[in-house]
């Protein structure tokens, strides 16, 4: 079986006790790309992601990575593999941004070797091309929110993996500091070739920066292919309950959802609509 | 009060990096002037007492060129008791890292995963209902309780196959109420057991032979060795349960893993002890702000806190109310107090 980071799902059933979260998802999310994975609060999204990175075990149904069942694989195996910016993740006490870096190495580590010069070299990597390295012998908890993103994604960069699943990167952080996280995914992937899945909540910035977009409504798959193709009126109204027309964004031509005057206090001019 | 949390709070800010390798050589005048303390404490475990003996007499009956009462003190009775508390405390301390460690709860120690009150339980029933006398034959009563108890609670923590952090230091909390209100009804309702139990249950080294340690050796040794192999994975395991994972970490087998070696190295120490509580609350709590956070030096770094706080608890008890003794355990409870008050508002901070 070829390495094209392709990860897909047959069937999949996603339970918390006995509520089903995710049902009967047949989905593949192409490899070499961006996707974004989009829905309404509590559609699932972030169950959905927890159980591609097997943080969560499928009720029913598998997921795959280039066609074998991820289940199948040892903790270590897949963390080679594969890398994970929880939601929220914990922060160690005291704890500085190089040695919360370093920690993404340890897949990578036995017992009893010593730190190698790759090691140090894929963290030194993830420090730069995070913008880190000015940082890294501060500790983590007295850092703004924007900073302490870009280390924990600094983190799972240093654990070198072809494959890189984001839960909702940019909560949080302030419009600034969402676009850096956002360059940052875009340019892992242009330039060195990453797969990438995040959970997005901005349907804008999905469009924007993904190449390919899994809308959820409860659960259930709604829809899933580019930005451009998926994303419309229609599926809005559907998902998200929310009138509006979607228009090219005037800056990049992506789509871009505007709700519906009425769902508004203010008006500047007469609308259209 | 307020100074001395200070000067903690900034030691930790200056606190080495954590997840670098470990460099022996960096940290080795912090490893000899532990040694050299660690030295002192034994010295001085050795030489005093209710019958204060001189150095030098201590180090002719080491090298055995003294004879008389004094020398039969230090080599008969105070040798083995100072032989003793260094075990006891190196294993309570690196129990206590571990116990840290997979709780993520720097409240955390062997005593609140009940191993005390377990062990505590076990040898006042054993006592009740076998008749025992002798705290040698407590050992496997005391061992048997501790790991029951350990097992109880991780049963207790267990949330859809995972062992949730929260749950178990809250589970052992609990569990530990419960068997002390069931040891002192055992106690209440036996004036026999009550005698014989109740100085035991103080936690004391006083009056143990070396014959009391040979039997957990191997369970010491174990202990030690599964706890510095799960070290590298508990820095992981400090991201939360979901970093830890996705970095390769099979975090249940490791929390196993760390429970196990925290039943083994607390369990043979309460089994040749008693119940001596704060010392693997305190241990790593000292290590921390030296070395930092990285759990492969901070594991190992209890080895010396640990057999330390001990002994110098255990020397100040025989000196306070002279020629009579206050148990081991009651002393690191008078001092652990305030310890435990310091901590618990640095970490509500």
């Amino acid at each position: 079986m070829t390495t094209t980071n392709q990860l897909s799902t047959q069937g999949l059933d996603l339970r918390y006790g006995d509520r089903l979260v995710v049902g009967g998802l047949d989905l593949t999310l192409p490899g070499g790309a961006v996707t974004a994975i989009v829905g309404p609060n509590a559609c699932g999204k972030s169950t959905l992601l927890r159980g591609l990175s097997r943080l969560l075990a499928p009720a029913a149904g598998t997921v795959t990575l280039d066609g074998a069942d991820i289940h199948g694989m040892s903790a270590r195996s897949l963390a080679l593999r594969m890398g994970l910016l929880p939601q929220q993740p914990v922060t160690p006490e005291a704890i500085t941004v190089e040695a919360l870096v370093r920690l993404g190495r340890y897949p990578h580590q036995r017992l009893l070797s010593p730190w190698s010069a790759a090691d140090q070299k894929a963290v030194d990597e993830a420090l730069e091309r995070t913008g880190t390295t000015g940082l890294r012998d501060q500790p983590v908890d007295q850092l703004s929110g924007g900073q302490r993103q870009r280390a924990w994604i600094a983190l799972a960069l240093a654990q070198d993996t072809e494959l890189l699943l984001l839960d909702e990167p940019t909560t949080f952080l302030d419009l600034r500091h969402q676009l850096d996280v956002l360059d940052l995914v875009a340019a892992l992937h242009a330039e060195a070739g990453r797969t990438v899945v995040m959970v997005l909540h901005d349907l804008g910035q999905a469009a924007r920066y993904a190449d390919h977009m899994v809308v959820l409504k409860d659960g259930r798959l709604a829809a899933a292919g580019p930005p451009a193709e998926v994303l419309d009126a229609d599926l809005v109204r559907s998902v998200f309950d929310v009138d509006c027309r979607v228009i090219p964004d005037p800056e990049t031509g992506t789509p871009l959802v505007v709700p519906k005057g009425s769902a508004a206090r203010h008006t500047a001019a007469p609308a259209t609509a | 009060m307020p100074n001395l949390s200070s000067l903690f709070v900034t030691a930790t800010e200056r606190a080495a990096p954590f997840g670098e390798p470990p460099r022996a050589l960096r940290h080795l005048p912090l490893f000899l002037g532990g040694i050299g303390a660690l030295a002192l404490c034994a010295a001085l475990s050795l030489a005093l007492g209710a019958r204060s003996v001189p150095l030098s007499t201590v180090l002719d009956a080491l090298s055995g060129h003294a004879e008389g009462r004094d020398a039969l003190v230090v080599t008969g009775l105070r040798l083995p008791r100072t032989v003793i508390g260094l075990a006891v405390g190196a294993a309570l301390g690196v129990a206590g890292a571990v116990a840290q460690g997979i709780t993520r709860n720097p409240l955390a120690s062997p005593t609140t995963l009940g191993i005390n009150a377990g062990a505590g339980f076990a040898v006042v029933v054993a006592i009740f209902a076998l008749k025992l006398t002798d705290p040698v034959e407590y050992v496997w009563f005391a061992f048997a309780g501790a790991a029951g108890a350990a097992v109880f609670a991780q049963a207790l923590a267990r949330r859809a196959g995972d062992i949730d952090p929260v749950r178990l230091a809250l589970g052992g909390t609990v569990l530990q109420l419960v068997l002390l209100s069931w040891t002192s009804a055992v106690m209440l309702a036996s004036r026999r057991t009550l005698d014989e139990a109740r100085f035991w249950l103080a936690g004391s080294i006083a009056g143990r032979q070396l014959d009391t340690l040979w039997p957990v050796l191997p369970t010491l040794v174990v202990g030690l060795l599964l706890a510095l192999a799960v070290s590298p994975a508990l820095n992981a395991l400090a991201l939360g349960d979901d970093s830890a994972q996705a970095l390769g970490v099979p975090v249940t087998r490791i929390r196993l893993a760390g429970g196990i070696a925290v039943v083994l190295l607390a369990g043979s120490a309460v089994a040749v002890a008693g119940p001596v509580a704060f010392i693997g609350l305190a241990a790593p709590h000292l290590v921390r702000p030296l070395l930092g956070g990285d759990h492969r030096l901070l594991v190992p770094g209890c080895l010396i806190p640990g057999p330390l706080l001990l002994l110098t608890a255990d020397v100040a008890g025989r000196l306070v109310i002279r020629p009579a003794e206050l148990e081991v355990g009651i002393v690191t409870a008078f001092l652990g107090a305030p310890l435990l008050a310091l901590l618990a508002r640095k970490v509500a901070r």
